[in-house]
């Protein structure tokens, strides 16, 4: 169980990294996209937005 | 354009990396002998190849939408991560990495490390230089893999990182001393924002949606993620010169 856990640790710290906020607001933004496509919008837009969102208030956690 | 991007991405990927791969296999091999630390080295770049047969022929039986929703989300968070470290190093809130004094702390720390066996393996050394190379190889192989099943190419990404490899091992037996003059945070910033790039062009075409003059989308982009970053960087500088700067970072993270 612990060398599961250890594996699994590891790729969360590899990919995710110290900010799981990123990750969930840009796996959010993907939903969304793939949501309104489905539904007949092309939102293309979105996920740029998105992204300089994420990266606006990860940053800003990081040197307050 | 998109083989060009996949290339160019793969072999600065690779390089930085193998920048500081090079560092601890040096480390190893000055305090603990050549032998261990070559060998460690190899039997990471075997364990990184296995990951890469069996993981590349599985990523590429995955449908092309499906791949790219879920390889382009992977990306978008792994090349945030890199952004923002490196729009961070950049306005200096994260201290510069300095591949001299990692070196430097690697290198003491080896030789502390008890009594060293010359006539055999040392699998201190051996172990050092096998962690090293295989931690920072595993971020190469996720990226050659991810990039190179996405783009349909993963022999062209593989051949950016050979061409890392060969630069990077060639230019480190050369001087047998740490590449410390490497532009490293440059190259890592322009990895994250390729990372960032792709990752949103693919996950937005794997969730259905349609980019306005296709491919070409993938250049605007990089250039809004270019334009975007260098905004945060001189607004994070102005808010920096009120603080001071920090010093060189002795660490091994991205």
């Amino acid at each position: 169980m612990t060398m599961i856990k250890s594996f699994g640790l590891f790729w969360w710290d590899f990919i995710v990294g110290d900010d799981w906020r990123s990750a969930a607001g840009v796996a959010v933004a993907v939903a969304t996209t793939a949501v309104l496509a489905h539904n007949g919008t092309n939102a293309w837009m979105l996920i740029p937005v998105a992204v300089v969102a994420v990266l606006y208030l990860t940053l800003r956690r990081a040197v307050r | 354009m998109g083989a060009f991007f996949l290339v160019v991405s793969s072999f600065l990927a690779s390089a930085v990396e193998m920048v500081e791969a090079l560092t601890i296999v040096l480390a190893a091999g000055l305090a603990r002998g050549w032998r261990s630390s070559l060998a460690g080295a190899a039997g990471a770049a075997i364990a990184l190849a296995v990951v890469v047969v069996l993981l590349g022929p599985a990523l590429t039986a995955i449908p092309l939408s499906v791949l790219r929703v879920g390889v382009g989300t992977l990306l978008l968070v792994f090349g945030l991560q890199w952004l923002r470290k490196a729009i961070l190093r950049a306005s200096g809130f994260k201290a510069l990495h300095d591949e001299a004094a990692i070196f430097a702390r690697e290198l003491e720390d080896a030789r502390e490390a008890g009594a060293v066996a010359r006539d055999r393996i040392d699998w201190y050394g051996a172990t050092l230089a096998f962690k090293g190379v295989f931690l920072e190889g595993l971020e190469v192989a996720f990226i050659v893999l991810t990039f190179g099943s996405s783009q349909g190419s993963i022999p062209l990404a593989a051949a950016g990182a050979l061409a890392a490899l060969v630069i990077v091992a060639g230019v480190g037996i050369a001087v047998r001393a740490p590449l410390s003059r490497v532009p490293e945070n440059t190259m890592k910033f322009a990895v994250g924002l390729m990372l960032t790039s792709f990752g949103i062009f693919w996950s937005a075409e794997g969730a259905g949606a349609s980019w306005p003059g296709s491919d070409l989308a993938l250049l605007g982009i990089l250039a809004f993620m270019g334009a975007t970053s260098f905004v945060f960087v001189t607004a994070l500088q102005r808010r920096r010169t009120t603080i001071g700067p920090v010093g060189a970072e002795a660490g091994a993270d991205t």
